[in-house]
């Protein structure tokens, strides 16, 4: 309930909202960001204008279409690839890395407080190579069921199941 | 509704993703807010992705949120309407004049404009004519590289020894082109699995009776080889080829659990 007021408030254009929402998305949202992008500097800009962006659509925002946090993915997600599409970035970056989310964790040291570091590297530890890739694509990347489906090869019931048994033991250790 | 059976289906994770169609979203939307539990079990695992993604951030970028809130566009500022003042006479000459200088300045503006565009088509234009130069170029290595497998391939002096996928990887596969002649083996191993980090493929030359395994290689930098064509050595009386993992830098004698393919070769 508490969630939903302060996405009414946001809506209403109240500031004080949108510092709330900006401090419970903006990490999560850098990440998407920034494993799609892979520059800090130039993910720090499209952080900004995708916070711009939420700010300005709010009002747009409805519950019947799905989450809240899924429409800020999807805001995130297509600035993104707008950006590693322009031009500019294109000629900056000639050797596109293609590891995933796994090799940004794995290299990672300095882990924010909120986060049980030891258990997350462990989870990725053990994490399946389908399961890396089912998360990369599904979630960082937001490919829909059915391109995941088609790029791997996989019936769509199959990447359902997989996928819910690879998030599993992610819930297992955040949620205690 | 079986509440269990839906939340098993994970049918959820992918709402939470976006990965559904917009109609499967909106018939999630509409039993979330019919079952608690099943909110429940969506805010749970919105919290381990949001643990997950957050986790993949360089810093937590709580100090941009300054910079962003002077952005903001307020959508709550009025704007003042503008004091209507009376019209009094009016001085003919010295509005046609101001209105002769706003007219040359805005042609000015105009044509500034137009510059300033034709100079970053140009700019575009110049930058996506060296993207094409390179997209020519890798072409052209492309098919020299092609060019030079088909002439390995068609050399008569080459033999080609099939390695069928053993028991640790079934779906396994190479060819092994053995040019006699020249002492070289060029491995095809398009059909091998990515190697885990810390392994790498190790080829052997075996002869039978009693069995003994020469390695003749390692296919180096698999990973980030595009044909995954590797050229090896193989001076050895080879009756038949074998591919194992192996750690880093290959080993002294193949790890037999590890072998992923294997193939002998044909009698003349």
């Amino acid at each position: 309930m508490q969630q939903d007021a302060l996405i009414l408030e946001l809506q209403n254009g109240n500031e004080r909202a949108f510092e709330r929402i900006y401090h419970l998305y903006s990490e999560s949202t850098y990440g998407i960001i920034y494993s799609i992008i892979r520059d800090e500097k130039i993910a720090e800009e499209v952080l900004q204008d995708v916070f711009l962006k939420i700010w300005d659509k709010a009002p747009s925002y409805n519950s019947d279409k799905g989450r809240f946090f899924t429409w800020i993915l999807n805001i995130a997600r297509n600035a993104s690839i707008d950006k590693i599409r322009s031009k500019s970035f294109k000629n900056d970056q000639q050797n596109l890395k293609t590891d995933n989310f796994v090799d940004i964790l794995e290299a990672k040291t300095n882990f924010s407080e909120a986060v049980d570091s030891i258990g997350l590297k462990k989870y990725i530890e053990a994490l399946k190579p389908v399961c890396k890739t089912l998360i990369d694509y599904l979630f960082f990347k937001g490919y829909t069921q059915k391109e995941t489906s088609e790029e791997l090869d996989m019936p769509l019931g199959t990447v359902k199941t997989r996928n819910r048994i690879c998030i599993d033991k992610l819930r297992a250790m955040v949620i205690k | 509704m079986d509440i269990q059976k839906y939340i098993s289906s994970g049918i959820l994770e992918l709402y939470v993703y976006g990965a559904l169609s917009e109609k499967e979203s909106h018939e999630v939307s509409r039993v979330l807010k019919k079952y608690p539990e099943i909110k429940t079990e969506v805010e749970e695992i919105e919290k381990s992705l949001l643990t997950l993604s957050a986790a993949a951030a360089p810093n937590n970028a709580e100090h941009l949120i300054a910079s962003i809130k002077n952005k903001l566009t307020n959508s709550t500022s009025t704007t003042k309407a503008p004091s209507v003042t009376p019209v009094r006479s009016i001085n003919w000459i010295t509005y046609s004049g101001w209105a002769a200088s706003l007219l040359l300045l805005v042609g000015l503006f105009i044509f500034f404009n137009r510059t300033n565009e034709l100079r970053e088509d140009l700019q575009a234009a110049n930058a996506r004519n060296v993207q094409m130069e390179e997209q020519i170029a890798n072409a052209r290595e492309n098919a020299e590289n092609a060019e030079e497998l088909l002439a390995v391939i068609r050399d008569r002096n080459v033999k080609r020894i099939p390695l069928q996928g053993q028991q640790v990887a079934p779906e396994a596969f190479a060819s092994v082109y053995w040019n006699t002649q020249e002492n070289t083996a060029y491995i095809d191993a398009k059909d091998l699995p990515e190697p885990p980090r810390g392994k790498v493929y190790q080829v052997w030359s075996l002869t039978m009776q009693p069995l003994t395994p020469t390695s003749i290689g390692l296919l180096a930098d698999f990973e980030t080889d595009d044909n995954k064509v590797f050229s090896l050595e193989n001076q050895n009386q080879s009756e038949a080829f074998g591919i194992t993992l192996e750690p880093e830098g290959g080993s002294e004698t193949p790890t037999m659990e590890q072998l992923y393919v294997l193939g002998t070769v044909a009698a003349p």
